[in-house]
């Protein structure tokens, strides 16, 4: 018993000496993110998340490392189908998802060539991309007239501009709606939670299986500890 | 009938080669005090880890290609067209960081019940040198992503060799093999991750364990279970049969053969390992972005620098001390210092008592602080450098460094309860 309690008090203040300084020293101005709320298992929110992708954000930004028949595969859309209405950039189903932009042109358009965005989801987070795409206002210093909250000074247009509309900043920093685009803000907001889901997808296609099996491993982990448990009582019964 | 072809069979090979006798003395026959605890764990599971890394390494290389041009993209390869590719990807990263966490833990344990002293030193020497190896080998092994975490935390590190006087900038060029990181330091710290470190690293394990099973395993009571030829009385003795090369040299008492009483109760902890290792492996493999850092999701760019630069967690004791030393050179001998001092512990420590439960109030103290210190110092080097957080590193440096020296002091007439000479039950 005694034993046990200095081993507790030592964890104890192990862990509050490890909290003590993150809370502490952790400091600095962090940009507030909406919650995405996104659902992977949600395919029809996926699909729709894809389709605004290609329309909207492939012919600047690729998806190099993922491919078009896996993507179709995972979110349950025919071949057939796949390829008259996702693939307007490529014709090989089992290619990756890419775009015919050349890259150092488009740094000179840009200021920086536009990103791939496979893994943007795992680099920035959802909530990040939700934000992100929520948060254009309007802004005559910048090349394209338009800057951004979440992403200062960032290179790229308000792609959706006339779905969302544009807004105006004042100065505490409060975005308002100066013109509507063609989907009401409720639209505009599903919209961007169906590419946030889809760019979370992309970033890690295993996600829902790595899941799905790691229940299975815990389930079987903890059964078997319970055996190996008796195992041990049996076998110490001789020395005790 | 199968029964016997097997004797045959072992018996044809014993006299080849002693393998019955080398699992009778490390094994089946080895005296192990009965009264090893939770703390005694994390050797066997540092050996399971070890184990997952060489093989989810080996079967990486096969996927993997060593050059900046194709080595981001040959992970997304794994991850998303090698059957379990992903698996193997995520076995690997969570190894290296349960690694770092199950060394610590051994490490502690061996503080706790001095199983650093005589005549343990040497133990304890080969166990620093694995450690050492075992920092190399992750630094190597972060590199290989090519992520731009991986690029610019290469960079502070290496930068900290070009500290050295007078051959630094030489140093560091040697290392790098190009005047920046580039594919050249990528393809020698893929040779010497998957070559070169491991190979010492296994040889150094081998070496760790021999020297153990030499002196013997020390215990949470500090007690020695081999007691002197013929000083106890037959029924004293253990009951259990030991490897001759033991029994013959001394009396065993309060021992039980490894094999298969800590056989069957490693097994169990292993599986609860296992079930915590999976749970972070399966549900949050990027360890809160401690195991893998969100800059490590875009490739290696040597012009876009991460807002926060921050080594890996497991170095984060040794590079908190670094920088909150404000001269560079001092800091990188701080942090060099830092390291010595624990290879130095087994002459730092002047005591005989071994186990902390039978070693004065001043030494559990000591103890305490070392270790809230040590987590501090880990938790800082996590975090940006604010004058908060530097302030909180150089009182947790002092504590770090104070361990030591207090030791030295205090350790020589210590106030020290008696130990038991038996193992109690």
């Amino acid at each position: 018993m005694k034993k046990l309690i200095i081993a507790a008090t030592f964890g104890i203040l192990c862990s509050v000496s490890a909290l003590v300084p993150f809370s502490a020293v952790a400091s600095g101005p962090s940009i507030h993110l909406d919650k995405a709320n996104n659902d992977l298992s949600d395919k029809e929110s996926l699909k729709k998340g894809f389709k605004t992708y290609v329309n909207y954000c492939l012919g600047c930004h690729q998806l190099q490392y993922q491919r078009y028949n896996r993507t179709f595969n995972d979110l349950g859309i025919e071949e057939a189908d796949g390829i008259a209405n996702y693939m307007y950039s490529s014709d090989k189903v089992g290619g990756h998802i890419l775009n015919a932009m050349p890259k150092k042109e488009a740094a000179s358009w840009f200021g920086s060539a536009p990103p791939d965005l496979t893994l943007e989801a795992r680099f920035r987070s959802p909530d990040w991309i939700y934000t992100y795409l929520r948060s254009f206002y309007i802004d005559e210093n910048r090349p394209f007239g338009v800057n951004n909250t979440v992403f200062k000074d960032v290179g790229m247009p308000h792609v959706l501009q006339n779905l969302q509309g544009v807004s105006t900043i004042d100065e505490h920093g409060q975005l308002s709606p100066a013109m509507g685009g063609t989907l009401t803000a409720e639209e505009y907001d599903v919209v961007v939670r169906d590419l946030t889901n889809f760019l979370e997808y992309v970033g890690e296609p295993n996600k829902l299986e790595r899941k799905a099996i790691g229940y299975w491993v815990l389930a079987f982990l903890f059964f078997f500890f319970i055996l190996t448990y008796f195992l041990k009582r049996e076998y110490w019964k001789d020395v005790h | 009938m199968l029964m016997k072809v097997f004797t045959d069979f072992m018996g044809w090979i014993d006299k080849r080669l002693p393998v019955t006798d080398a699992w009778n003395k490390h094994i089946a026959q080895y005296p192990a005090p009965k009264n090893f605890n939770f703390w005694y764990i994390f050797g066997s599971l540092a050996m399971l880890i070890l184990v997952n890394q060489i093989f989810t390494g080996i079967w990486l290389t096969m996927n993997y290609v060593p050059s900046a041009e194709g080595a981001f993209a040959s992970i997304e390869y794994i991850m998303r067209d090698v059957d379990f590719g992903w698996l193997l990807r995520y076995m690997h990263s969570t190894g290296a960081s349960a690694f770092f966490i199950v060394i610590y833990m051994h490490m502690m344990r061996g503080l706790m019940y001095g199983s650093y002293q005589k005549p343990r030193e040497l133990l304890w020497i080969f166990g620093m040198l694995i450690f050492l190896v075992l920092m190399a080998e992750a630094f190597m092994g972060y590199l290989l992503p090519w992520g731009n975490m991986s690029y610019w935390g290469a960079q502070v590190i290496i930068s900290i060799f070009g500290l050295v006087p007078i051959i630094g900038d030489d140093l560091t060029l040697w290392i790098r093999g190009d005047y920046v990181i580039s594919g050249a330091t990528l393809n020698r710290f893929f040779a010497l991750h998957v070559i070169a470190l491991p190979l010492v690293l296994v040889i150094l394990v081998f070496l760790h364990i021999l020297a153990l099973h030499e002196v013997g395993s020390n215990n949470p009571e500090g007690t020695d279970i081999k007691k002197p030829k013929g000083s106890m009385k037959p029924e004293e003795l253990s009951k259990f049969t030991f490897h001759k090369q033991y029994s013959d040299k001394y009396d065993i008492v309060d021992a039980v053969p490894f094999h298969p009483y800590y056989t069957v109760k490693d097994i169990m902890y292993v599986v609860g390992f296992l079930f915590l290792f999976c749970w972070v492996m399966f549900f949050a493999p990027e360890g809160g972005g401690y195991f893998m850092e969100a800059p490590n999701f875009t490739p290696a760019d040597g012009l876009k620098t991460p807002e926060h630069i921050a080594p890996v967690w497991y170095f984060g004791p040794f590079y908190t001390i670094l920088r909150v030393i404000p001269n560079a050179m001092l800091g990188a001998i701080g942090m060099f210092s830092a390291i010595i001092v624990l290879f130095l512990l087994p002459w730092f420590d002047r005591g005989t008592v071994k186990s902390v439960r039978y070693r004065s109030k001043l030494h559990l103290f000591n103890l305490i602080q070392f270790s809230i210190c040590f987590v501090v110092l880990g938790a800082l080097g996590t975090m940006p450098a604010t004058p908060m957080a530097n302030l909180i590193g150089a009182i947790a440096s002092f504590g770090y460094f104070g361990f030591f020296v207090a030791l030295w002091f205090y350790s020589k007439n210590e106030n020290t309860k008696p130990v038991p000479e038996r193992i109690a039950d």
